[in-house]
């Protein structure tokens, strides 16, 4: 990368987006706007039961209704089971039995069991009407907590519940433990939620016979994962799999990987020869996509007379449901290991384990570790209240330094030197005018009102550069008439890569934001799409690195011109000029219409045209970091928890666009508040899921949320840039500040809650166990 | 199945005639039928706001009305807003400066609800704005830049800015 291109012109503005002018006036094109000639519309019988034999399954009345050209079942699909599966999970770890449609028993309410495809959705829900089964209800594993131990099994093929158990004992921890003179143990749950992006899922395919070709458009994350497993699935090589990448309505990680229903439209479409489009409906999207953070962590704390960590255990469990989505996670592992997060916690004791169940399977959402933010910032208001200390002070005390950097922690992770905790904490404290508020507070609570204040601190691992993550890349090529086009690995669904990766190839090529489009899926080169708050660090840089081996050659081919030395040229928004003198100038159309129409005018021995392909590959991990304090009053008449203020202090390193951090910090954080307060995917006891519409799960309104204060500390990474991941820290830390705000406002009861949701009736009920001991 | 009826209504200022059976929505209408494919479905059900449009001048959700309700009406989708291919409406131009949309799915429901609300409440209040656009859902923005942009319409459309 040359010296000269590292001015930031566009890097660190608040370019508006290159996105918005299609998208505010409907001119997107998001999977279901689609129309292919001959297009067939897919619907899904699913289960009602959470277990049950299905002993009667009968489609012919279905497929004689008119409009109707084929209904399938588990059998007929079958055969294309042994490829399913994400391309993160090792074909050789456990996982449950791969299968698109249920076949002889389903296995949570949900499950597809049969597959219309008809001439119209509507015609396709007609003969699901049709579609004579009979099923044998069998008893349900719902409850996580006990699920290890039932006798009736989620899987009878794996022959246990238990689909992870992996314990890591340190004897450093329990020797700590025997001297300490605190011990402090609390069981902290989170509750079943669930992505919601706006858009659902959905998928158009389109099978050329002969051609052997099949031509996708879908809602996803990660084009390249769609065309990786389609082809594997469809036994095809990616060469003849051409997935379109239009605009896509949110995803939060529920679009990163392939779901069973889209495997099997892929099939379906192969089978028939047809153009095949499905579109989940918002039922579907509740009760069958993915569910997550159904999850507990045991926390046990040593801490000495001064308030100094010392040692911890953990013991952490989650609900993987049935068939989880990309495969059984080992989120748990990822909680435990970074439990220690910002502080120096001392030698750490940990198990992680996940457990099937009848339900919905687990998938990734936003922060999917979030459990070890979750557990350790409630924990450490617990500790405090237990050792009386404040909360903040008690943070002050055992937060790494900047003299403790680089820090290795004792679970294995490795800090580096530009993480920032501690200014974060200071800097979040002192917009939320700390003191002052303790002071209303007390004042408050003489006047028999309750407000609480509770915070948040946390490392966020971004970026990580290993396995099928660790790369990006990006082709880009200046046109004849001087305007580039830049192919990349990327799914933007919200992130606005349009803008900023136009904006860092701006600044490295030395050309107009608008000059560039960025294309994702099909032409691009492999990359795990956008995800993992990954694409600023990963695919930034790879932009950077094709934008900085092309400027190269448009200096060599421009000073070859103007007969001027290389070293004197600068080049800016399209024009490259001498230095001190821009009317000796060129246009950056002038010298790619050298480049690719007159070559021979090139310098000898130059190649023609103008484009280059960078590949970065990411360091392991590159971690942002960030404290949430939020202030909230409950009104213990009615249960009612108000947020009063909200502050955001974080360190994403160098910002491309200060505009873009917010708008992701602001939807993460407002996911997390409707986490704690409002969302709740529950099931019955039966394995019913309660919240099968936006009736009954519920998404904040903007009636609900306060106004956001952001606050930016900017320690650059040493990648190249100096970004930092941000896509996920504001659903990792909101929900332990909010809950810790509540914590807060219900101390004068002298109660503590352990789990969430904390919607009215809970902070009812807290209030009313208190009145009652 | 009943056999489809004959539909006539003007859409963004033209005469749109299909055939329609009387259970096809007026989302699905706009959609298939008039190309208007900026009217989105979020549930239908009537709680996500997605597929809002202007049904004789007032904001409706298309998902919970049949085609046949809205024979003869003159409906204004998100595409029918915007003066010119070069100008944006000041909402849609508002959303753009305040980054009130991230996916974007959202949207369009989103600019027709804030336009017809600004209509009958000019100068709405904060808190009025919050609960005024609180019949849409949007996950990506947390809303910050959604209740800013409908400030800054409200003041442009004043002639304040």
């Amino acid at each position: 990368m040359t010296k000269a291109a590292a001015a930031a012109r566009y890097v660190g503005q608040s370019v508006k987006r290159l996105e918005d002018p299609r998208l505010v006036t409907g001119h997107g094109r998001y999977v279901d706007d689609i129309v292919l000639p001959g297009m067939l519309h897919v619907a899904f019988g699913r289960s009602d039961l959470a277990r049950a034999t299905i002993t009667r399954l009968d489609t012919s009345a279905a497929e004689a209704l008119d409009g109707i050209h084929a209904v399938f079942t588990g059998a007929d699909l079958n055969s294309y089971n042994d490829s399913l599966r994400a391309s993160l999970h090792p074909p050789e770890s456990p996982a449950p039995p791969a299968n698109m449609l249920a076949d002889g028993d389903v296995r949570f309410v949900g499950d597809p069991y049969v597959m219309v495809v008809a001439e119209s959705r509507y015609i396709a829900e007609d003969a699901l009407e049709l579609v004579d089964v009979e099923f044998e209800p069998l008893d349900p594993v719902v409850d996580y907590e006990t699920a290890a131990e039932s006798d009736d099994l989620v899987h009878p093929e794996l022959g246990s519940n238990l689909a992870h158990d992996l314990p890591v004992p340190n004897p450093a921890q329990q020797e700590a433990f025997e001297n300490a003179a605190h011990i402090i143990t609390e069981t902290w749950h989170q509750h079943r939620q669930t992505n919601v992006p706006m858009e659902t899922r959905g998928i158009v395919a389109s099978w050329q016979p002969h051609a052997g070709v099949m031509e996708v458009w879908a809602s996803t994350q990660s084009p390249h994962e769609l065309q990786l497993v389609g082809a594997r699935v469809l036994g095809i090589g990616e060469h003849k799999m051409v997935v379109n990448f239009g605009d896509v309505g949110g995803g939060f990680g529920q679009k990163m990987f392939l779901g069973r229903e889209d495997m099997a439209v892929l099939v379906a479409a192969k089978l028939l020869a047809s153009p095949v489009k499905w579109i989940e409906d918002r039922r579907e999207n509740l009760l069958a996509s993915n569910h997550a953070r159904i999850e507990q962590m045991a926390v046990t704390m040593a801490v000495d007379e001064d308030g100094n960590f010392l040692a911890a255990d953990l013991d952490q469990l989650e609900d993987d449901g049935a068939y989880p989505l990309g495969g059984p996670a080992t989120p748990g592992a990822m909680a435990t290991m970074l439990y220690p997060g910002p502080y120096r916690m001392g030698p750490v004791s940990w198990r992680a384990r996940t457990v099937y169940t009848n339900t919905c399977g687990r998938g990734a959402y936003r922060g999917p570790w979030q459990m070890e933010s979750v557990a350790r910032e409630q924990m450490i208001d617990r500790v405090a209240r237990e050792i009386g200390m404040d909360p903040l002070e008690l943070r002050r005390r055992n937060v790494l330094k900047p003299d403790d950097l680089p820090y290795q922690v004792s679970t294995g992770l490795f800090f580096e030197t530009t993480i920032s905790p501690e200014k974060t904490l200071d800097q979040a404290a002192e917009m939320i005018g700390y003191d002052d508020f303790r002071a209303e507070q007390a004042k408050a609570r003489e006047e028999g009102r309750y407000l609480g204040l509770g915070m948040a601190l946390y490392i966020e691992p971004t970026s990580m550069g290993m396995g099928p993550l660790g790369t990006e890349s990006a082709m880009l090529r200046v046109e004849v008439d001087g305007h580039v086009n830049v192919f990349m690995g990327t799914g933007s669904h919200g992130q606005s890569l349009e803008t900023t990766i136009a904006q860092l190839v701006a600044d490295e090529l030395g050309v107009r934001p608008e000059d560039v489009t960025l294309h994702q899926g099909h032409g691009s080169g492999y990359g795990f799409g956008t995800g993992g708050s990954r694409s600023a660090v990963i695919a930034g840089s790879a932009a950077r690195g094709a934008a900085s081996g092309v400027r190269e050659k448009v200096v060599a081919i421009a000073a070859h011109l103007m007969e001027a030395s290389a070293d004197d040229l600068e080049v800016a928004d399209g024009v490259v000029s001498v230095k001190g003198t821009p009317s000796a100038s060129m246009t950056m159309a002038q010298v790619a219409a050298t480049a690719y129409q007159n070559s021979d005018a090139l310098p000898e021995g130059m190649e023609a045209g103008l484009e280059h392909t960078a590949r970065y590959k990411a360091p392991p991990n590159t971690h942002s970091n960030a404290c949430h304090i939020c202030t909230c009053e409950l009104d213990p008449g009615t249960g009612k928890i108000t947020l009063l203020r909200y502050v955001v202090s974080e360190d994403c390193g160098v910002l491309i666009n200060p505009m873009v951090v917010d708008g992701q910090i602001a939807g993460g954080v407002v996911q997390g508040i409707g986490g704690v307060l409002y969302e709740h995917a529950v099931y019955d006891e039966s394995g019913n899921p309660l919240a099968s519409t936006f009736l009954d799960y519920l998404v904040p309104t903007a009636a609900e949320v306060p106004e956001l204060e952001t606050g930016h500390v900017v320690v650059p990474s040493d990648t190249p840039g100096g970004h930092k991941g941000t896509g996920e820290g504001g659903a990792i830390g909101a929900p332990p500040a909010v809950f810790n705000a509540v914590a807060d406002a219900l101390a004068p009861f002298g109660v503590y809650p352990n789990r969430q949701p904390l919607d009215p009736n809970a902070v009812l009920s807290l209030i009313a166990s208190a009145s009652e001991s | 199945m009943a056999d489809p009826i004959p539909l006539s209504m003007t859409v963004n200022g033209r005469t749109r005639r299909g055939l329609g059976e009387p259970r096809l929505t007026l989302a699905d209408f706009l959609r298939e039928q008039a190309q208007c494919t900026g009217v989105h479905l979020g549930c239908e059900h009537g709680v996500c706001g997605s597929c809002t449009v202007l049904m004789d001048g007032e904001a409706v959700r298309s998902c919970l009305l049949f085609a046949v309700q809205a024979d003869g009406a003159d409906i204004t989708t998100v595409e029918g807003l915007a003066p010119d291919d070069e100008t944006l409406h000041p909402v849609q131009e508002a959303f753009r400066d305040c980054h009130g949309l991230q996916c974007g799915f959202c949207t369009p429901g989103f600019v027709v609800s804030v336009v017809a609300f600004l209509e009958a409440n000019p100068d709405p209040s904060d808190e009025e704005i919050r609960h005024g656009i609180s019949g849409n859902l949007c996950r990506c923005t947390g809303y910050q830049g959604i209740v800013a942009a409908t400030r800054q319409a409200a003041a442009v459309m004043k002639g304040e800015e």
